[in-house]
């Protein structure tokens, strides 16, 4: 097998277990948020232990986050050294801007978050709560903004450098914001936290959905539901509709990739059907048993009946990307889509008529969404990246100039082999196989544990405030003295 | 305006700055990983030391992923040839940051020994191998690496591994053990803490050893080290700071003085970092083959408006690290405790 091959399937695999967590994260950290505020609210320990069960939660997820995270800022500069120098200029500062603004304050507000509910008071820990969440927010705002770039790139141009003779090409920014507001950046962006949003709320409806159907922790189930379920239903319609918004925009800027995503093959000059499901067959170009809605994909992308959509074959063959596989995540990423707002849905319903714990198909349905919601997550991204192959860096138009791209294979590091990826691959196997199995088993064992009760929470706060009692009478004695006051 | 070159020498600092940070925070807590197997006797022990660095360590790890994102913006070119030169050294230390990370997640989370002795044991190795690495790859950079032309490196993982890079690599792990133990120290009490007492003269005396012997080979194996050194003399206050600061470690303790001995152990790396900067300058990675081949600031750098971006980003952000740093470290101070959120 060659290095570029190896390279992708790193890549590939690494940033899809990477995407594993940090959706999560975000989502979760929403839902965490409202919890915490409605116990700011109305002082209500059940609300708390809701919190504080999150929370628990929500620490273990992030852990895996950050531990798979940095693999991934290291693999740039390890398996794609000639992109990376391609476009560092450009890239590399919306990457050092991701340490900056958004991980320093997740990571910082985390210790209180996570460690500091007996530290800091209700309000502080709220505060800590937004923190987290904005953090992660801003941490997908600009590894979205760095992606978009690489689809849509503006605010840029080349420059040839002299390296020893040879000539090397590099993107370098002329305008920072224009790079920001790229044309593809602010519609991903509001859908991939779309996308994140939703799980969380899936996750907390499901897990909660599991309560009430084991007949355990009714308390914090309902009201956990109270959030969840109006939220999902309402984010999931917004992920729609901002994924329409993508769908539209693609046709100017990465036809290729739209055309791919609905095998649309040959352009001809009346209007484009969509095809509800098939099998795209690049080689003989056509769709295998395959469904189609006449003018629908016309209607879809021109809002009018007439209008052709371009197809593949307006592309040069060397630019085309794969067919079948953006074709079928999109079309999974859509399907799950449609089906998660039925379940919100009906969810929603009978929650307002209060016979939900009663429906235990719709409970069991609601305990595997986010399963689903998960899915339609990865299935996104595959149908985003895999769409704009061969591209690694999209070319563009600037003002009326065109510039170069990169392509995926004119990526890679020269000075590494494939032995060397291969050994790569298979050690990040080995070791993701492992973290995914005791992620799963933590995750459920915590789950399983379930939230403290309102009485135990009493207790554990009277054990608290009787060690405090003990460590100021303590602290007198004890040498040495703590760190910062030692220091000043 | 401030000229190109200029701009290039801030973020030469910022990067010194990062790394240094990095040093500083993470090095304590690779160096509790280090050692804890060693000052802990029972459950209750090992967690106390486990959470002493608990609520600390993720947020001092975002120091590297900061430096790895200013060095692909700054210096993009360095960027990709010390990463892919590294390829096997730093798969093995993202490695050994999966397994801190998740020992540290998953250890307290089920109560069976042997579960807990697995995660104990993978905390300690991913530790030392970490702190290990990160010496080695510096002991590299300091000395040369077998760089050809167009930025592509020739050598092996075999080239990396010679005795040289082994012996900073020793000398990392030496003194992040020691800094480590010192910050322990100040974290705990009672028998824990007599027991982190005990090691700290051995490690000094390992440490200090061995900084002899490594400071006298870089003589032999990096005499180029020595140019700065010689084109600006008033550099040489620092390594006559460091001599100074190490010798202090010994006389604080001695003199009861933790907090004091933990500030001087800092002081030890900051010069360490400062000496490898003006060791390298102003390459960023030297070729052993032709030194026309080598990375210099000038030919690694983004362009001058990238640079300025990035430093405004540094002006805006580092005051609110800084100040939610202090903050966090704050709001933890003092010994550490076991309660319900703890590991
Ligand atoms: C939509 C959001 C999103 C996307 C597309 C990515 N990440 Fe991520 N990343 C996060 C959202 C996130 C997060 C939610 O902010 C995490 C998860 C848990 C955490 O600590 O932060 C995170 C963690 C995380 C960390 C660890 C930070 C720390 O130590 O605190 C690094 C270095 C990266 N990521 C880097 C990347 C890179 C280089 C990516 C692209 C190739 C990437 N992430 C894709
Ligand atoms: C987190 C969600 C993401 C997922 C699930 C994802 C998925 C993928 C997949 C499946 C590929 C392989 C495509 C192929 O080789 O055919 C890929 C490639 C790539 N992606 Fe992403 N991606 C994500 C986010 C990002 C982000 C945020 C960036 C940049 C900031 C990025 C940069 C790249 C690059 C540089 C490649 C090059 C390798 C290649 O083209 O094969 N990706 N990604
Ligand atoms: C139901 C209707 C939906 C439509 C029409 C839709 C449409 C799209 C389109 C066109 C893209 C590609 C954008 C591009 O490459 O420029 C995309 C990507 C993506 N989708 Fe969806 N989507 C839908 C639902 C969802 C849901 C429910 C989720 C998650 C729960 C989701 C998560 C994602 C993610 C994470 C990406 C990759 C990031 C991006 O490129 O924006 N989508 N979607």
């Amino acid at each position: 097998m060659d290095v570029e091959l190896l390279s992708r399937l790193q890549f590939a695999g690494t940033i899809m277990f990477h995407y594993l967590f940090p959706p999560l994260s975000i989502g979760l950290g929403l839902q965490l948020f409202l919890c915490e505020l409605a116990y700011n609210r109305t002082k209500e320990p059940a609300w708390e232990a809701a919190a504080r069960f999150w929370t628990r939660v929500f620490a273990v997820n992030f852990g895996m986050g950050v531990a798979t995270g940095i693999v991934m800022e290291f693999e740039f500069g390890t398996n794609w050294a000639a992109y990376s120098r391609f476009v560092g200029d450009v890239f590399g500062s919306a990457l050092a801007a991701e340490g900056i603004f958004a991980f320093f304050l997740e990571s910082g507000f985390l210790a209180v978050l996570v460690f500091g509910w007996d530290r800091v008071s209700p309000k502080m820990h709220l505060f800590s709560t937004a923190m987290v969440f904005l953090g992660s927010v801003f941490s997908a705002v600009w590894i979205v903004v760095a992606n978009s770039w690489q689809q849509t790139p503006a605010g840029y141009h080349i420059v040839w450098h002299d390296v020893q003779g040879q000539r090397e090409p590099r993107a370098e920014v002329t305008d920072f914001w224009q790079m920001v507001f790229n044309p593809s950046s602010v519609d991903r962006l509001t859908h991939t936290l779309l996308g994140a949003l939703v799980l969380g709320a899936f996750f907390v409806a499901s897990v909660s959905a599991y309560y009430l159907y084991s007949n355990r922790h009714h308390d914090v189930a309902r009201r956990c539901l109270r959030i969840s379920l109006p939220s999902s239903l309402l984010l999931t319609l917004l992920a729609a509709l901002s994924g329409h918004d993508s769908a539209q925009k693609l046709v100017h800027t990465q036809p290729a990739k739209l055309a791919a995503m609905e095998a649309h093959f040959h352009s001809d000059d009346g209007p484009t059907g969509l095809y509800l499901f098939g099998w795209p067959d690049s080689e003989n170009q056509t769709v295998h048993g395959g469904v189609q809605v006449p003018r629908l994909l016309s209607a879809m992308v021109y809002g009018d009946l007439h209008t052709p959509v371009p197809g593949l074959d307006q592309i040069p063959p060397e630019n085309r990307p794969p067919v079948w596989l953006p074709f079928q995540t999109f079309h999974l990423m859509v399907g799950i889509g449609t089906a998660l707002i039925g379940i919100a849905a009906i969810g929603c319903w009978y929650w307002w008529r209060g016979t939900l714990a009663q429906k235990r198909w719709l409970l069991w349905l609601l305990m595997l969404s986010p399963v689903l919601a998960m899915t339609a997550n990865q299935a996104g991204w595959i149908t985003a990246e895999v769409g704009r192959q061969p591209w690694i860096v999209h070319p563009s138009v600037q003002d009326g100039v065109a510039m170069m791209g990169l392509r995926t294979s004119e990526g890679l590091s020269e000075s590494v082999t494939a032995q060397q990826v291969l050994s790569s691959i298979i050690m990040f196997g080995v070791i993701y196989s492992l973290l995914f199995a005791v992620w799963i088993y933590v995750l459920n064992a915590k789950i399983k544990h379930g939230p403290e009760s309102v009485e135990e929470l009493r207790e554990h706060k009277r054990q608290h405030h009787e060690s405090l009692l003990e460590k100021i009478s303590h602290s007198s004695k004890s040498h040495g003295g703590s760190l910062l006051e030692d220091e000043k | 305006m401030i000229s190109y070159d200029t701009l290039t020498l801030i973020w030469f600092l910022l990067l010194g700055i990062l790394i240094c940070g990095y040093a500083i925070l993470d090095g304590f807590d690779l160096g509790v990983g280090i050692l804890h197997l060693f000052v802990a006797r029972d459950d209750t022990q090992r967690r106390l030391v486990m959470n002493s660095i608990g609520p600390l360590w993720d947020g001092n790890e975002v120091w590297l992923v900061t430096f790895g994102g200013a060095l692909f913006a700054a210096f993009p070119v360095a960027y990709a040839t010390v990463f892919s030169s590294f390829y096997e050294a730093f798969h093995l230390l993202l490695l050994c940051l999966i397994g801190r990370a998740v020992s540290l997640e998953f250890r307290s989370k089920v109560y069976s020994p042997r579960w807990r002795k697995l995660w104990d044991f993978s905390f300690f190795l991913s530790s030392l191998t970490a702190a290990l690495l990160l010496g080695v790859a510096a002991g590299n950079i300091l000395r040369g690496m077998q760089l050809g032309p167009n930025h592509h490196y020739e050598g092996s993982l075999l080239s990396q591994l010679h005795w040289y890079p082994l012996l900073v690599g020793g000398l990392t792990v030496t003194l992040f053990a020691l800094h480590g133990a010192i910050y322990l120290y100040l974290k705990t009490e009672a028998d824990l803490q007599s027991q982190v007492r005990r090691l700290i003269m051995p490690l000094f005396y390992c440490f200090a050893g061995l900084y002899v012997i490594v400071t006298a080979l870089t003589w032999q194996q990096a005499p180029h080290a020595l140019d700065s050194l010689q084109q600006f003399p008033w550099l040489w206050v620092v390594p006559v700071l460091n001599v100074l600061a190490v010798m202090n470690i010994p006389r604080a303790m001695h003199l009861g003085r933790p907090g004091y001995a933990f500030f001087t152990s800092t002081m030890v790396i900051v010069a360490f970092a400062c000496l490898f900067s003006v060791a390298i300058f102003p390459n960023l990675m030297r070729s052993t083959i032709d030194p026309a081949y080598s990375i210099t600031l000038e030919t690694a750098r983004s362009s001058k408006l990238c640079l300025e971006i990035m430093l405004a980003f540094a002006v805006i952000g580092m005051p609110c690290v800084i100040s939610y740093t202090v903050v966090v470290y704050w709001i933890f101070h003092g010994k550490v405790k076991l309660d319900a959120s703890s590991y």
